[in-house]
């Protein structure tokens, strides 16, 4: 979206590309790598100097290269039904050895390019070149891509050394969510969702590997319970003893220490980067945020992602300075985006929007990854409050305390097909918005990693209807005014 | 009492849970709704009170719950929002909502919005880290929340004893139905998968003496019945639920007999007790922390595949050729579970079929066409 890349920006790939380096490398040199749950307490893993790889995360991007539907049929394949959660049905199918893989003719050595795929062909003027011989638009050749097939890791290990061996190898698509190591252990909290407890079981079950699980129960109450952090300070001891009896090594407290802090700065960085889309206009989308959840995700407790955190947040003070942002269109309305996006569908989520200059000024990753901390209790507390293992009220309130402070004029709820825990009560949450905030409502169906469940025009029309209401709430309000 | 009369008020009960609920209000009892799963009855009990289960409906139409949950949920729970806000339920006295799937979560949320004013909403988180001291001492808090809600309700202390009592209560009760599901197993000529299910449905909405004791006499009788010659097949069923009528017809209409179960609404609710000495809060944690084999619970030694050759050997131990999986439509703890089962069963030579079911589902000719033709290869 934006034409000029950011000195964060920049920064904050880097920290990603090289946790991924990281964890590959150690893979290599026979170290163990773990599997984990996006908020498993991630400063425990640290504290041991482990390399972890992050599968929603994983997911995510898999989805966003386009090979979520492959990957997802691939799980259904193995027996995972089509209703079980995107992000876990690609996670699955990855754990089983499961790659999508380019298409290469075994006797050429060649890639078989698909000739659906591609941009049409523009001449120097931009103008689109027509083959006279079919009447149709040219294809750029440049942009033209293989075709995707479903690739198995443990068949071409088991085939002889040789041309076809490595030509299969050569041909697993090279991004980087496409060659994560397999794990050696898992690591699962669920706070998130029960799913994510199935989910490991069967990664641990499929590779016989260690499981090691946090457990946090879903919470009624906006306090977390004395008693209800006392279980969870047990599990942190619990979980220590089983990581030194994996590595062999002592837990390391002022490893630990360090960690801790480090994910605390990464997270008040996040959380002060998610507060600048409170200026009017808007230094950035929410979509770009979006980008920036690997980082949060992989690398919260290095202190190179509070580093280009931080270096981001200068980068969004000088363009309030100079009145700059990264949204491609003048900003006339805002809204609040619920949910975790479909990431197959980024640019046809973002048509619409950019059609209307909706800008996307809130978004609830913000309160989702803001952990920070005092103690080892309050580091017990902060992991109790996950989006999904929160009460209404708390929820409500988190949302509405960024509606509030980004100035939202709408909300634009994505009714998550893979995500059961999320969706389970938005109907409810939306009614309250409208009521407490004045501002309108709109839901639409999709899915954060299959394509299949997101439908086009449904949400074309939910935008048109969204943007219709806010319209409405403008000229009422500028009326009153009056 | 004849078996044929005590399966008809089995049937009754079953078929009608509004008139049992009446019936307890007009003596002047207080009656706990129940969800699913592992709620601690024993709780309501010694309160004095009646519990009774709350599994969704086979006769409702999902219509007033759309407000609230979109369409990929269990119709189990929506349906028990339907029925709570439909006036089915207005009797209740309360609700206890367990929260162990990710749909239980939100809608415990949504349970407790809809009948703000209306109906106090008990809470329930079960730790999935059961075993250990730290989790047992979770789940005896957790209960110890249930047990103060239940004391406001019922306006009466929860004693030591009366829950000692409770637990014996429940214990009879679901040793009664092991030994139920153990006969009908042995006399499917007697006792029809029909028949079967209504009497395990209607644990949940009796009493839990008379219940008991009306199962003893009805397993009494038929213990006492000559040895079966049955020339249909057996089959083990697994799943979250399979309590229609209809959909059990076809089983006796083709002489399939259920041999054992492992249903959630059915035996994976009573292979456990609790110990009925020493303190009786912790008695219930640790009956909590010993529920194995379960898709909705952590499993520790989760790289075997235990629940799996469980359910397989449950199949060969019973006698029966093959099992029927219930597969509850938007259930993932069951559709997560499912490649592993399929695993253990293919392994263990057991053949199987899963058949998609919700509450909703009012024709059954595929299922009937899909029953007979594994009856076929069995």
């Amino acid at each position: 979206m934006a034409k000029t890349v950011s000195p964060g920006v920049l920064a904050l790939r880097k920290v990603v590309d090289d946790v991924h380096a990281d964890a590959r490398k150690a893979h290599a040199e026979g170290r163990l790598v773990g599997w984990s749950s996006s908020k498993f307490p991630c400063e425990l893993a640290a504290a041991f100097d482990l390399d972890v790889m992050y599968p929603e995360n994983q997911a995510a991007g898999i989805a966003a290269n386009r090979d979520g539907e492959i990957m997802c049929q691939a799980a259904e394949d193995l027996g995972f039904d089509n209703d079980i959660c995107g992000y876990a049905r690609i996670s699955l199918a990855y754990a089983a050895g499961k790659r999508a893989s380019r298409k290469v003719d075994l006797e050429t050595g060649e890639y078989v390019i698909n000739p659906n795929s591609g941009k049409p062909l523009k001449d120097e003027n931009g103008k689109v070149v027509i083959d006279p011989e079919t009447g149709k638009p040219k294809k750029d050749p440049k942009t033209m891509v293989p075709y995707t097939v479903l690739d198995d890791i443990y068949e071409i290990e088991a085939l002889p050394e040789g041309r076809e061996k490595e030509l299969r190898k050569a041909a697993i698509k090279p991004y980087r969510q496409m060659q994560i190591p397999q794990p050696d252990f898992v690591l699962c909290c669920n706070n998130i969702c029960n799913c994510m407890t199935k989910w490991y079981e069967n990664i641990a079950r499929m590779r016989n590997i260690p499981l090691i699980m946090i457990d946090i129960p879903y919470n009624n109450t906006v306090e977390v319970a004395d008693t209800n952090v006392a279980y969870v300070r047990a599990q942190f001891d619990n979980a220590i003893k089983q990581l030194e009896e994996l590595t062999g090594k002592k837990f390391d407290e002022k490893k630990f220490e360090q960690a801790c802090a480090n994910a605390n700065r990464t997270a008040s960085a996040w959380l002060r980067v998610c507060d600048y889309l409170q200026y009017k206009p808007a230094p950035y989308s929410g979509f770009d945020l979006f980008n920036h959840m690997a980082d949060i995700v992989t690398a919260r407790a290095k202190v190179q992602a509070a580093e280009a955190f931080e270096l981001l947040e200068k980068d969004l003070a000088e363009a309030v300075k100079n009145g700059e942002t990264t949204t491609p269109f003048p900003e006339q309305y805002r809204v609040m985006f619920e949910g975790i996006p479909c990431w197959p569908k980024l640019p046809n989520l973002f048509k619409p929007l950019k059609a209307n200059g909706v800008n996307v000024t809130a978004v609830v990753y913000a309160p989702a990854f803001g952990f920070v901390y005092d103690d080892l209790d309050g580091m017990a507390r902060a992991y109790y409050k996950a989006p999904n293992s929160v009460c209404i009220e708390q929820g409500v309130d988190w949302r509405e305390g960024i509606c509030r402070d980004n100035k939202v004029d709408g909300v634009l709820v994505h009714y998550n097909r893979s995500c059961k825990p999320w969706s389970g009560y938005m109907a409810e949450m939306q009614r309250r918005f409208t009521e407490d905030l004045g501002v309108p409502c709109a839901g639409f169906d999709g899915d954060q990693a299959d394509p299949r469940n997101f439908n086009e025009a449904q949400y074309e029309t939910r935008v048109q209807g969204l943007v219709e209401a806010m319209e409405a709430n403008k000229a009422k309000k500028e009326a009153e005014a009056k | 009492m004849s078996t044929e009369v005590l399966l008809n008020e089995f049937k009754e009960v079953s078929e009608h849970p509004h008139v049992v609920l009446s019936e307890y209000k007009k003596q002047g009892k207080k009656v706990i709704g129940v969800l699913p799963y592992y709620a601690p009855v024993e709780l309501v009990v010694a309160a004095g009170m009646v519990p009774m289960g709350i599994w969704g409906s086979n006769n409702k139409t999902i219509s007033m719950a759309k407000e609230y949950c979109a369409t990929f949920y269990c119709t189990i729970a929506q349906l028990a929002l339907e029925m709570l806000l439909d006036g089915t339920m207005d009797q209740l006295d309360g609700i206890i909502t367990p929260t162990i799937c990710d749909t239980l979560r939100p809608m415990s949320q949504n349970f407790r919005v809809a009948m703000k004013d209306k109906l106090p909403c008990i809470f329930l988180a079960h730790p999935q880290h059961r075993k250990p001291a730290f989790g047992l001492q979770f789940t005896v808090d957790q209960y110890t929340h249930v047990k103060n809600e239940l004391e406001k309700i019922a306006g009466t202390a929860i004693t030591d004893e009366a829950l000692r009592e409770a637990i014996k209560v429940m214990n009879r009760s679901r040793a009664a139905r092991r030994e139920f599901v153990k006969l009908a197993g042995q006399h499917p000529d007697a006792v029809s998968a029909v028949n079967r299910s209504a009497v395990l449905r209607a644990a949940w909405f009796m009493e839990p003496v008379p219940f008991a004791e009306k199962l003893e006499a009805l397993n009494a009788e038929l213990k006492a019945l000559p040895e079966c010659k049955w020339t249909g097949k057996k089959i083990v069923t697994s799943g979250i639920i399979c309590d229609n009528p209809k959909l059990l017809q076809i089983f006796d209409d083709n002489k399939i007999a259920i041999a054992a179960d492992d249903v959630a609404q059915e035996s994976r609710a009573i292979r456990v007790d609790a110990a009925e000495t020493g303190d009786p809060m912790m008695a219930l944690a640790q009956q909590f922390a010993d529920q194995d084999y379960e898709v909705l619970l952590y499993d520790e030694h989760s790289n075997q595949n235990r629940r799996g050759e469980y359910v397989a050997n449950l199949v060969k131990n019973s006698g029966a050729q093959g099992l029927v999986l219930f597969m509850q439509q938007f259930c993932d703890p069951e559709e997560m579970e499912y490649p592993y089962l399929k695993k253990a069963l293919d392994n263990a030579g057991v053949p199987h079929i899963k058949l998609g079911v919700d509450q909703q589902m009012r024709d059954f000719g595929q299922a009937s066409t899909a029953i007979q033709a594994f009856a076929d290869v069995l």
